[in-house]
């Protein structure tokens, strides 16, 4: 059973379990998915990819940025039965880069975050609802993104 | 104004005289007219006309004489100060014309006028024709290397292919990310911890402060020609002078840099008490202003040596300092003294209710705190600091640690022409972050418009990546206001935190709904979850999905539910504005921050704050 109290100007609520259970009838303000001021996800409403997504970690900024994201709008833009299949090259491109920064990209296991400092304060989550939108391609790209994430800019 | 004054300290020993000189006559009229009555009746109208003839001309003549002296020696001094000043200023022009012939990767051996810190010893005049140390010209440049600036480098490299990006530091390091600073390298077991700046969070998982390792950026040398562009971070370097209708800068040792789009993300400098200002140098040298790595390593070192440490302060600094070093005080021997003028910590962001439980927890970390203590004064005496408070409580000390708030750094704004709020200091910036055209502000030093909570400046981490990464969007053409709302977060410990959004001020009318916590109510299980223990990238580390080997029974045996006496186990406060939530605090309560910053953007009056509560889910995990 909830109780109040009330000390000066601030009011106090206890609650049990019980008493959330049932669902609230709060009422929030429906959001605009073309809202121009929200953060978006990995992709934009127009379909591009938003190379800010803090979910890239820093991988479109640093020194592979460029490779990367060649490879990465060819993966996303590829219509191929395995998807980004053409885009071999432009991966091989990108390792190739990753290579000369072992620091930045450590080659062993991406889910450790590895001995270089490099992880990197991802600025504030995109909105989740958009970021739940992302096509059924997206296993595969939040899985590169993850890894790359992991490991660091 | 400045001859004025030279010329008024040169005077003020005739201006003195003339001045007893008229005093002295003035008195004696005075003393004349109040004799007369005493004299006959018909000498009264006589004496009144005459009386004193002769010495009023000598008086005249007097005062006349100093006069004309005085005027003359004016005249005179004028002239000379400017003759002076001239001399001064084709001095100066000259050497600044002869540098630039020079070039300025040879400006740096003339220090000269300049009275700041000479640059590093690195490569300066190359043998062959090469490229100068200091690009001449960065098409973005970002003045200060802190958090905002770099995210605000990200976010242009991000946006903009090939972009180069020039950050210029007065400090000697690499940007890099400042909580750590007060909390986890604190609680790092690896002795090595200042030389290497490696943290252990809680789940184990160690990490850098630096936001990336030197090999990520490019030399300043190097940035104008490298193919695809890059981050140079330009070290030791103070920005003194900004000239914005030449859209240039000059740095302290005279070298000019010129941008197209320019960022300033300075900062500010730790607030000092007056009463350590004026308490001399025995005592300024035993008090540590808070902010930099090398404060931190300073501070470490105290706590090693030293027995008694106070700090002044009881915000999120002074807490966090103090509970850090409460939680060595043990081992080290080391007592810990935390000292405020308000109720409780934290008593100007927690409702008193929660302050209060904010500082008993404080002093299970092993803190000796004394609240309502207002310092009036502090001396140095028997080889101890001693602080004296206005109630007359004194506390005998080896070190002081203030921290009492931050001073944003507007050194630019004069040079630059730009406005600096009165109501909360920094540069005012509008919703879009922009102080003039082609300049933005982000980071401590920005009072924006927030379009939902109105002008503020905020001195958060996660404020600091938001408003630089909004700044880098701006400068590459976003034009998009402040609207995704920062948040912060704070630790007391592994076992309470909280995490907060918006305004969040104790003054303001809170409505709190708690129940009571669990084993996975901590920010060490947290931490387990998320994979980090920046908080403000927790939410991020969710969406991209990374973290694999981060789901429940990862590390080991469970933590024992936290201890608490009243029920405040977990739960969420508002902080109303006019009926509005304006602010919220989670209380051990994580993951959640998305519904909270819904909420503060809707801005809608809610008639029970129970049933937003319930939103939260507070009993689900």
């Amino acid at each position: 059973m909830s109780y109040c109290k009330q000390e000066g100007k601030d009011r106090i609520i206890f609650v049990t379990k019980e008493d959330h259970e049932a669902p609230s009838n709060a009422e929030l303000v429906e959001d605009d998915p073309n809202d121009p001021y929200e953060d978006h996800g990995l992709i934009l409403p127009s379909g591009e990819i938003n190379w800010n997504c803090p979910c890239l970690g820093g991988m479109a900024s640093g020194p592979c940025g460029q490779q990367f994201k060649e490879a990465f709008s060819c993966f996303h833009y590829s219509t191929e039965e395995v998807k980004g299949s053409e885009c071999i090259e432009h991966f091989r491109g990108m390792q190739e880069c990753m290579q000369k920064y072992p620091e930045l990209y450590p080659q062993e296991d991406e889910n450790e975050s590895g001995p270089s400092g490099g992880d990197d304060t991802a600025p504030a989550e995109p909105s989740n609802t958009d970021a739940a939108s992302v096509p059924d391609s997206s296993v595969d790209e939040v899985t590169v993104a993850g890894t790359e994430n992991a490991a660091t800019s | 104004m400045f001859q004025c004054k030279t010329v008024w300290n040169k005077m003020a020993p005739l201006a003195r005289a003339s001045s007893t000189l008229c005093r002295q006559s003035g008195k004696r009229e005075v003393l004349r007219h109040v004799r007369r009555p005493v004299l006959a009746h018909q000498a009264l109208m006589s004496s009144g006309a005459t009386g004193g003839g002769m010495e009023n001309t000598l008086y005249v003549l007097l005062v006349g004489a100093t006069c004309l002296g005085g005027g003359v020696f004016v005249y005179r001094t004028l002239s000379r100060d400017k003759a002076r000043y001239d001399d001064r200023l084709s001095d100066i022009s000259s050497r600044w014309s002869e540098q630039r012939e020079q070039g300025p990767a040879q400006a740096e051996p003339q220090q000269g006028a300049a009275a700041s810190d000479p640059p590093p010893a690195s490569a300066m005049s190359p043998v062959e024709p090469a490229l100068p140390e200091v690009p001449e010209h960065a098409p973005y440049l970002l003045i200060g290397g802190g958090t905002a600036s770099f995210a605000a480098a990200r976010s242009i490299r991000a946006r903009d292919p090939g972009a180069r990006v020039l950050i210029v530091t007065d400090e000697a390091d690499l940007p890099y990310m400042r909580p750590p600073l007060s909390k986890e390298l604190w609680f790092s077991d690896d002795p090595s911890v200042t030389e290497t700046l490696r943290f252990k969070q809680w789940n184990g998982k160690e990490r850098s402060i630096y936001f990336q390792p030197p090999s990520f950026y490019v030399s300043p040398r190097e940035l104008q020609t490298v193919e695809n562009g890059g981050v140079a971070v330009l070290m030791d370097r103070k920005v003194t002078h900004m000239d914005v209708r030449g859209s240039k800068v000059k740095l302290s040792d005279g070298t000019e840099i010129s941008y197209d789009k320019c960022l300033i993300a300075t900062g500010g400098v730790p607030r000092n008490l007056q009463v350590i200002e004026r308490a001399g140098e025995e005592v300024k040298k035993r008090t540590t202003l808070f902010r930099k790595i090398e404060d931190f390593r300073a501070l470490e070192k105290v706590s090693r040596e030293l027995k008694s440490i106070t700090i002044i302060g009881g915000g999120f600094l002074g807490s966090e300092l103090a509970c850090a070093l409460g939680r060595r005080s043990a081992d080290l021997g080391l007592e810990v003294v935390q000292m405020f003028p308000e109720k409780g910590n934290m008593g100007k962001v927690l409702p008193e209710y929660l302050s209060n439980w904010t500082t008993e927890k404080v002093k299970k970390e092993g803190v000796t705190v004394l609240t309502d203590a207002v310092v009036k004064n502090v001396s140095y005496k028997d080889g101890k600091v001693q602080i004296r408070m206005k109630d007359g409580r004194v506390v005998k000390t080896d070190h002081v640690v203030a921290a009492v708030g931050l001073e944003p750094n507007v050194e630019l704004a004069r040079s630059a022409g730009l406005e600096v709020d009165s109501d909360f200091g920094g540069y005012r910036v509008n919703a879009e972050l922009q102080a003039r055209a082609n300049i933005w502000v982000a980071g401590d030093a920005a009072c924006f418009y927030d379009i939902k909570l109105g002008r503020r400046r905020v001195e958060h981490h996660d404020h600091a990546v938001v408003s630089g990464r909004l700044a880098g969007e701006n400068m590459t053409g976003a034009d998009k206001p402040y609207w995704h709302q920062s948040m912060f977060w704070s630790d007391l410990g592994p076992d309470v935190g909280y995490e907060a959004i918006g305004i969040v001020d104790s003054n303001l009318p809170t409505v709190g709904v708690f129940t009571k916590a669990t084993a996975k109510d901590t920010p060490r299980a947290v931490t387990e979850l998320s994979g980090t223990g920046i908080r403000s990238e927790s939410e991020t580390e969710a969406v991209a999905g990374a973290v694999a080997g981060a789901v429940a029974g990862a590390a080991g045996a469970p933590a024992p539910p936290p201890q608490q006496k009243e029920d405040y186990g977990k739960g969420v406060i508002f902080y109303l504005r006019d009926k509005v939530v304006v602010g919220i605090v989670l209380w051990n309560v994580f993951n959640r921050m998305p519904i909270a910053r819904k909420i503060i953007k809707d801005g809608e009056e809610h008639a029970d704050l129970n049933e937003v509560a319930k939103l939260f889910n507070i009993h689900d995990d």
